[in-house]
């Protein structure tokens, strides 16, 4: 009985709610972090090498679903996203591995990485229906009238993930943008991509609306300036920019500058950029960054 | 025409071997449907002593089949072309001074048609070299509201007549119709066939109905809606493109924008190559308008391929060939802020044409 042929996998965009080819038709190999003993790196998947219109169709997607996903009530929205978290508890094998593979890890590592990426992913979707309380609230005034400052999302979302940490990292990016509302369009890790491959697919199969989260792979000095730049995104996480190959932080900022987008910077500020510490524990800064603050007087009522 | 002397119902023959010595050959820009009665012509075109629903019956049914396969293939075909930099700007540009900018509402008020009238003179405030549709299309009503806006100023005004859209009036009401919409001002009518009428086989009817709308416009340009959607096969589309210009119409034009589907690429490709053979046959230009359905500067630039390479160049100019839309022109205001700012624009950067939902 002879072996078993490998079934060699191509990996699409997740774009509204679909998984498209990228519009150049290319795709580029996907190889596995180098752990020492082998001397050329093993072949994991091909991904799909997503171009500038790729991007700009994932934008069209984010903004066609943002109305509805932001006027989903908090708690909907924290059940919808607790439901990610239940299906990537189901297809734990898959990212364990992949996760793995991309990362260099030991199993027991990965593992404790996906779990990581799990729990976090579930700590933000608790924050769904807590945040405004916290965030917003009732402001003192010298008069007959209510004061009240509220939450909102800022909308459309470009978020860079983080080049390094593959899933824990890109969680981190991700779960804090959509929980308020906001929609986003990532650029997953270029030599990393295929966690965030598999957390399209768990979006994919969970009740996340189409558009919410919107994935393309591909080279991140090539597709991060057009987002940067494209005048209907409202804000850009920069995280994945800090160590990308061929790419500036400073000139993405710059290009945000051309129509206000709001800019997260990554870690640290200058050359010295490097990716935050994922491990830790995270505060709201990364939900706050991408909020906007309305504020509205209300007449008392008797 | 094609025998003379033979039976009364002539099959048309296509292209080559007609000549019509009387009438003076074509010369590009000069429309010269209008210059005899529409019946007198048609029996001299149809090569009969009286016009009769058998005499047309005989002469649309005699016109070749269109190969629905061949057909669609060849529109998928012209869909593939690439535009790129200065031939996409000039298309975008182009698509946009085309453009019959539309509110066919209900819901229409005075001032949703002011506005529509503002966006045509203005189309894209951020950019005053960016160019003006050719008209704005409104109910009959509206016209003056709309007038009140343009003025003299280089867009014209369309108005829909004739029981728009179903086209389900007695014909006194439609000529009526036609009649209040050309009093009020309007350039252009857009008028729709019966299609009862057609789909029953009562040309002769169909016929008289254009005509006598045609009369009725005076100066006024005449397109013929078709509504081809409602006609089914792309044989009738043929045929009733035929009858439409034998009538006297300016344009023919594919829908109302109410019935879905609307302006295919395979349909208006047929309408395109009648108004070719047509001017072939008699030497008459006539325009042609896709309505319903074009909302991306992708589609519109397929359109424009389309008209290049089956009508040819001399329809690539807003008075022969135009679009019946209205979301069509933020999409490609949006791609010529692209082009201009070399940075993907958004809706922030267009005005909201939405209905207001109040």
């Amino acid at each position: 009985m002879s072996a078993r042929v490998d079934v060699r996998k191509t990996y699409k965009l997740y774009i509204g709610g679909k998984f498209p080819r990228s519009e150049s038709g290319r795709s580029y190999e996907v190889l596995a972090a180098p752990t020492g003993r082998r001397a050329t790196p093993r072949f994991l998947a091909n991904a799909a090498m997503g171009s500038r219109k790729d991007a700009r169709d994932a934008v069209v997607a984010a903004r066609k679903a943002q109305p509805g996903w932001a006027g989903a009530t908090a708690y909907n929205r924290g059940q919808v996203l607790y439901r990610v978290a239940e299906v990537m508890e189901g297809r734990r094998a898959q990212l364990v591995q992949d996760v793995r593979d991309s990362e260099g890890l030991t199993p027991a590592r990965a593992e404790a990485v996906v779990s990581a990426a799990i729990d976090r992913w579930v700590w933000y979707a608790g924050w769904a229906d807590k945040y405004a309380q916290v965030l917003g609230g009732l402001n003192p005034v010298a008069g007959p009238y209510f004061d009240i400052s509220a939450p909102e999302p800022t909308g459309v979302v470009a978020v860079l993930a983080p080049q390094a940490s593959s899933l824990l990292g890109l969680v981190s990016v991700v779960a804090p943008v959509v929980v308020s509302g906001n929609t986003c369009v990532v650029l997953a890790s270029e030599d990393r991509p295929l966690p965030a491959i598999d957390l399209a697919e768990c979006l994919a199969t969970s009740d996340v609306p189409g558009g919410v989260v919107n994935v393309v792979t591909g080279r991140t000095a090539e597709v991060a300036p057009w987002l940067a730049s494209h005048r209907d995104v409202n804000a850009i996480d920069l995280t994945g920019a800090a160590d990308a190959a061929g790419v500036e932080w400073g000139d993405l900022e710059l290009a945000a500058a051309e129509n206000l987008k709001r800019v997260l910077r990554p870690g640290g500020s200058g050359p010295e950029a490097v990716e935050p510490d994922f491990d830790a524990v995270p505060d709201l800064s990364r939900l706050t960054a991408f909020l906007e603050t309305k504020t509205v007087w209300h007449p008392k009522g008797r | 025409m094609c025998h003379p002397g033979g039976p009364r119902v002539v099959r048309w023959c296509p292209r080559p071997t007609v000549t019509r010595p009387h009438r003076p050959p074509y010369t590009p820009g000069v429309s010269t449907s209008t210059e005899v009665d529409p019946t007198t012509r048609a029996r001299d075109i149809l090569g009969v002593s009286r016009l009769t629903n058998s005499a047309l019956t005989g002469w649309l049914h005699g016109l070749p089949g269109v190969d629905q396969v061949g057909c669609e293939a060849r529109a998928a075909a012209l869909s593939t072309r690439s535009v790129k930099t200065s031939s996409k700007a000039w298309a975008i540009d182009t698509a946009i001074s085309m453009i019959d900018l539309t509110t066919l509402e209900g819901a229409d008020t005075p001032g949703k048609v002011r506005g529509l009238a503002t966006r045509a003179l203005v189309p894209d405030p951020s950019d005053p070299s960016t160019p003006s549709p050719a008209a704005v299309c409104v109910y009959g009503d509206m016209v003056p509201f709309a007038r009140e806006v343009i003025g003299e100023r280089d867009v014209r005004i369309a108005a829909v007549a004739t029981a728009f859209p179903s086209g389900r009036a007695s014909r006194a009401v439609k000529l009526a119709d036609t009649r209040d919409a050309v009093q009020n001002g309007a350039d252009e009518i857009d008028m729709v066939i019966d299609r009862g009428a057609f789909l029953a086989g009562d040309y002769l009817s169909v016929f008289r109905e254009i005509a006598e709308t045609k009369e009725a416009c005076g100066d006024a340009r005449l397109k013929v809606i078709m509504e081809t959607g409602e006609l089914v096969t792309y044989d009738n589309v043929r045929r009733a493109s035929w009858l439409s210009m034998l009538a006297g119409g300016d344009f023919i034009k594919t829908s109302t924008g109410k019935i879905s589907p609307a302006a295919t690429l395979p349909v208006t490709l047929v309408m395109l190559e009648a108004v070719r053979d047509w001017r072939d046959a008699t030497g008459e230009q006539v325009g042609v308008k896709p309505a319903g359905g074009i909302r991306t500067s992708k589609d519109a630039i397929k359109f424009l391929v389309t008209v290049n390479e089956v009508a040819g160049e001399d329809w690539l100019s807003n008075e022969w060939f135009r679009f019946g839309a209205s979301s069509l022109l933020n999409d490609l205001l949006l791609q010529r802020q692209k082009m201009t700012t070399g940075a993907y624009s958004g809706a922030d950067y267009v005005a909201d044409d939405a209905p207001s939902g109040y």
